[in-house]
């Protein structure tokens, strides 16, 4: 086998036992990977509680993780979520997928509960369970170090032991398997930390083909200014988006009652930069190095944390949103969802936070104790129980990442419909309606948007499946990558076969999810942006959102999708896509 | 939305008036028109994810030329244009109206070439795409066979069938467009007047047909800031596509700002002037490929490798890829400009300079292309009389 490795790993944490198994290459060929695969995982099991021991924790790796192919060091890691009770996944990066790859693994299907707190050590030839009930309520930089001998470490912090709906699960230090509330499946499974270190190599078909292909993508690359260009997110991270999304009037402030922020201009990316100096670093074998880290390790906030520790709670102190992104690190929190948290509380008190009481509000919430202990239920439950349910901006539980969707109806769209709540990146419309990438479209009108989105969302679980990182697709399209897939795999597939099995992985979550009863009435946005104008003066052209015009869109979406007009799969179409049998 | 690009297709002279069919689909599928050539696209389509099509017989000399490059291609037709490399790879030929070939053609690449019958290119997010590509393909031909003819001149490779297609085209651009006009005078000293010069540079650069609308950016630098047209901006569309940057770095809003944003910075450090106009003009960019150094071992890579110092009619000829990177042209593009009207990127296009206003870029562009073209021609006379001579 090329490309994959043609093994995964069962581990049961209840009996700590583990098992080899070899899946059949249609199931490679029909779910290529990481999401895809992980997905293929899940399904037999969406039905169960998030917390019941047989719900799996599935981590897979693609196809082209490993291997010279632009932007490979992705992996997914999925369960059910206990934040949205949707499927839950999460693109990571870092070197885990890689690692895991070169333990001759292309995922790790882990289920149980363990008794007492253990850790999952895994090399080429063992899984290991490793007590670790002294590691109990460590902060993940304090897990990594104790295993700074075992290569990459996915770990979890307090937040995740105290029960905070939106845990994380974190990377080698720096990057958050985040959103949909991860951290939360591995505390309940009693597992701290999963670290793999491996040795092999990943067989590839045609070295030559793919030293070639990995060429036409990063001359693409190249040729990207949201990427490579002088204010692109190679130079200043993903926090270049920051003073464009102001600029826009798409900057969620004060809880998406606003969108334009004053101080925008004093917590861009640059003043991070000028303030900071950080160097730049990366995921695995990515040559776009968009982390930021400064010499004492600290890592510059992405632009969702940049935007939503500043504007959307109203903070002006840089040093505020440093402290607070590494103290969601440390703790093993969501930046977005917390931040969301702490608006939707300003909003319901009528009081806002002070800059110097956010950090310690975050650690309240990650512990469990004091004034913010209930935070951690995350903004959507907070605002029920406080009988304000409008102050939760929210799709399926889930905050909106830092993107007023009055400003894009693609965007508003993509929000609505998303398999795993609130998510620009599923069909990231971000990349037209404001990029101009392929090519701009109206980012105030709805036309065309349903088929749009319906295809970005397949070109981007493809992207989340080989692995590859959605920043390369600024640039570059599957017709590219479909090349590298070929010359990695031998298996001979244009762009848009690709794409028929991105249709395949989306329409197999949306069927995941309608077995546990969400429909057209989950797939709606906040009232708040239909019904209220935003209210920066220097906004004035920010409209709300024609919930007619909206509502046909999602109409069409699902249309395009193959759904019935409740937003369910239909028989015709799981058969068309092959998955009738699952 | 089809009238845009319907409109768009005849001005630039890419199609005749009623040849495009184009369709757009979102849940249900529209057409411009009626044509007995729907239902096959309808199959293409169905075979594809996409969100429109547009099939138009090319209008002439593309015409001639995509017919010629098709039938002798041997089913790939391969320009070594910048655009082509790095955004088309190739382009495809199918000799039938067949459907299902059409699409599994069109599942790897961007546009079909149908010899003698036309071109079909597909938009995944927007008509734009499709026009786009439509356009690229055009040019892309029309380089490669003037390139090609030269080429084989000069190998006295010329056959019958290429020699009689070259006197078929050799007259179909028509004229060099003659503009006895005026452009704004400067200084451009506020907002406005930079914005609206701007418009109108981009707006005269493709209406006298120098370059096709999407191949070109240009900026105009008002104090501290650069004005400069966004990635993926029609050059005669600009209005509301204009990014302003502060040249001190202190916002990233220029991350929408044309890929070339670091050759125009840096140009302006090297020369300190405050205007830049950059287009793709044809017999420009042919001439940067017309090399007549024998057994070079850079062959094959001139566009990033070439260090020969080169000249076209007293112009600068720079490798260069798009963008940044070790091969942007923003790294030889600034040094050569100095102390000359332009600089040529080797199979990519042209940058001209000014300082109070857009006359100077504006008219050095035009005069530079029609000295590539009379040159062209030049050559190529030289050559056929040199043969007929016997040497």
């Amino acid at each position: 086998m090329y490309g994959w490795c043609g093994k995964i790993a069962r581990i049961d944490l209840t009996s700590q036992t583990w098992e080899v198994e070899k899946p059949d290459i249609s199931i490679y060929q029909n779910f290529i990977g990481g999401r895809g695969l992980a997905g293929y995982y899940l399904s037999p099991h969406i039905h169960r509680k998030w917390h019941a021991p047989e719900m799996p924790l599935l981590i897979f790796a693609g196809p082209l993780t490993g291997t010279t192919s632009p932007t490979p060091g992705r992996s997914t890691f999925m369960s059910r979520s206990p934040l949205t009770g949707t499927i839950g996944d999460s693109s990571v990066g870092g070197c885990f997928g890689t690692e895991l790859k070169k333990t001759g693994f292309d995922g790790l299907i882990i289920t149980g509960r363990s008794r007492r707190n253990i850790g999952l050590e895994i090399t080429n030839t063992s899984v290991q369970f490793v007590p670790a009930d002294a590691i109990h309520g460590m902060t993940t930089s304090q897990v990594q170090a104790c295993c700074k001998d075992h290569g990459s470490v996915a770990a979890i912090g307090p937040a995740a032991e105290n029960g905070v709906r939106f845990s994380n699960i974190i990377i080698d230090g720096h990057y958050a398997a985040g959103r949909n509330g991860l951290g939360l499946i591995l505390a309940g499974k009693k597992l701290k930390y999963i670290a793999v270190t491996g040795t092999g190599k990943i067989r590839i078909f045609d070295p030559e083909k793919l030293k070639d292909e990995r060429e036409n993508i990063r001359r693409l690359m190249a040729a990207s200014p949201a990427i490579f260009g002088r204010f692109g997110i190679s130079a200043y991270g993903t926090g270049a988006l920051y003073d464009l999304m102001d600029a826009r009037n798409m900057m969620p402030t004060d809880n998406f009652q606003k969108t334009r922020f004053a101080h925008a201009w004093s917590m861009n990316a640059h003043a991070y930069e000028k303030q900071y100096k950080p160097g730049k670093t990366g995921c695995r074998g990515c040559h776009v190095q968009c982390k930021k880290i400064t010499d004492s390790g600290r890592s510059i906030p992405e632009f969702e944390t940049m935007s939503h520790f500043s504007a959307l709670i109203n903070n002006h102190d840089r040093e505020t949103v440093m402290e607070a992104n590494r103290i969601c690190n440390e703790m093993g929190m969501d930046t977005i969802s917390a931040a969301s948290v702490l608006a939707c509380r300003q909003e319901i008190s009528g009081k806002r936070i002070p800059s110097q009481n956010i950090v310690g509000a975050l650690l309240e919430i990650a512990h469990g104790k004091g004034e913010y202990a209930n935070l951690g239920m995350g903004s959507a439950r907070l605002a029920r129980s406080c009988g304000r349910p409008d102050a939760a901006i929210t799709v399926k539980q889930q905050d909106l990442s830092a993107y007023d969707p009055r400003g894009a109806m693609g965007m508003a769209l993509a929000f609505a419909v998303s398999t795993r709540g609130a998510c620009h990146l599923r069909a990231y419309p971000i990349s037209h309606e404001i990029l101009r990438k392929p090519v701009a479209t109206d980012r105030f009108r709805f036309t065309g948007k349903a088929r749009i989105i319906k295809i970005n969302e397949d070109v981007n679980a493809v992207a989340d499946s080989l692995t590859a990182c959605k920043f390369t697709f600024f640039a570059a399209s599957l017709e590219e990558y479909a090349a590298v897939f070929s010359a990695v795999t031998g298996h001979s597939l244009t762009g848009q076969d690709l794409l028929k099995t991105g249709e395949r992985i989306c329409y197999h979550e949306r069927m995941m999810n309608a077995k546990n009863g969400f429909s057209r009435k989950d797939d709606d946005l906040p009232p708040r942006f239909f019904g209220e104008p935003e209210t920066s003066q220097s906004a004035a052209d920010l409209k709300p959102i024609d919930r007619k015009a909206f509502q046909k869109a999602v109409s069409d979406y699902y249309t395009v999708r193959g759904l019935d007009q409740d937003g369910m799969p239909v028989a015709e179409k799981i058969k068309e896509l092959g998955l009738d049998g699952i | 939305m089809f009238r845009e690009f319907e409109d768009k297709l005849l001005a630039a002279g890419l199609t005749e008036r009623s040849s495009p069919v184009m369709g757009f689909l979102d849940a249900s599928l529209e057409w411009n028109r009626d044509d007995p050539v729907i239902p096959i696209l309808e199959e293409v389509i169905q075979g594809l994810s996409i969100n429109s099509i547009l099939f138009s017989k090319p209008a002439e000399p593309y015409r001639t030329i995509i017919s010629y490059l098709a039938r002798t291609s041997g089913g790939v037709i391969c320009p070594e244009d910048c655009e082509t490399r790095t955004f088309l790879h190739d382009l495809p030929v199918c000799r039938s109206m067949d459907s299902r070939e059409i699409a599994t053609i069109l599942k790897n690449r961007k546009g079909v070439i149908l010899p003698d019958v036309g071109l079909i290119t597909y938009g995944m997010v927007s008509l734009e795409q499709a026009y786009v590509t439509f356009s690229s393909i055009c040019f892309a031909c029309f380089v490669k066979f003037f390139s090609d003819y030269l080429g084989a001149l000069r190998n006295r490779h010329v056959d019958e069938l290429l020699q009689k297609t070259f006197e078929q085209v050799a007259n179909m651009p028509g004229p060099h467009p003659s503009f006895s006009g005026a452009l704004m005078k400067g200084p451009l000293d506020s907002e406005r007047m930079v914005l609206d010069a701007m418009d109108e540079a981009g707006r005269l650069t493709v209406e006298n047909r120098l370059v096709d609308s999407y191949f070109g950016n240009i900026s105009c630098r008002l104090g501290n800031t650069l004005y400069i047209s966004q990635t993926g901006s029609s050059l005669d569309n600009l209005a509301g596509c204009i990014d302003p940057i502060p040249m001190d770095g202190s916002s990233c809003t220029g991350i929408t700002a044309s890929s070339e944003l670091d050759a125009h910075l840096g140009i302006i450090r090297e020369t300190g002037c405050n205007t830049i106009l950059h287009g793709h003009p044809r017999f420009s960019v042919i001439l940067s490929m017309d090399c007549d150094k024998a057994h070079c071992e850079q062959r094959g890579q001139c566009h990033i490798r070439c260090r020969e110092e080169r000249d076209v009619c007293r112009i600068p000829v720079v490798p260069g890829e798009v963008g940044t990177g070790v091969y942007g042209l923003c790294n030889t593009v600034p040094e050569a400009i100095k102390d000359h009207d332009g600089v040529i990127v080797y199979g990519h296009g042209l940058f001209t300079i000014g300082n109070e206003d857009f006359s100077k870029p504006f008219f050095n562009l035009f005069h530079i292309e029609k000295q590539c073209r009379e040159e062209y021609f030049r050559r190529v006379a030289d050559l056929l009389s040199r043969q007929s001579a016997g040497h």
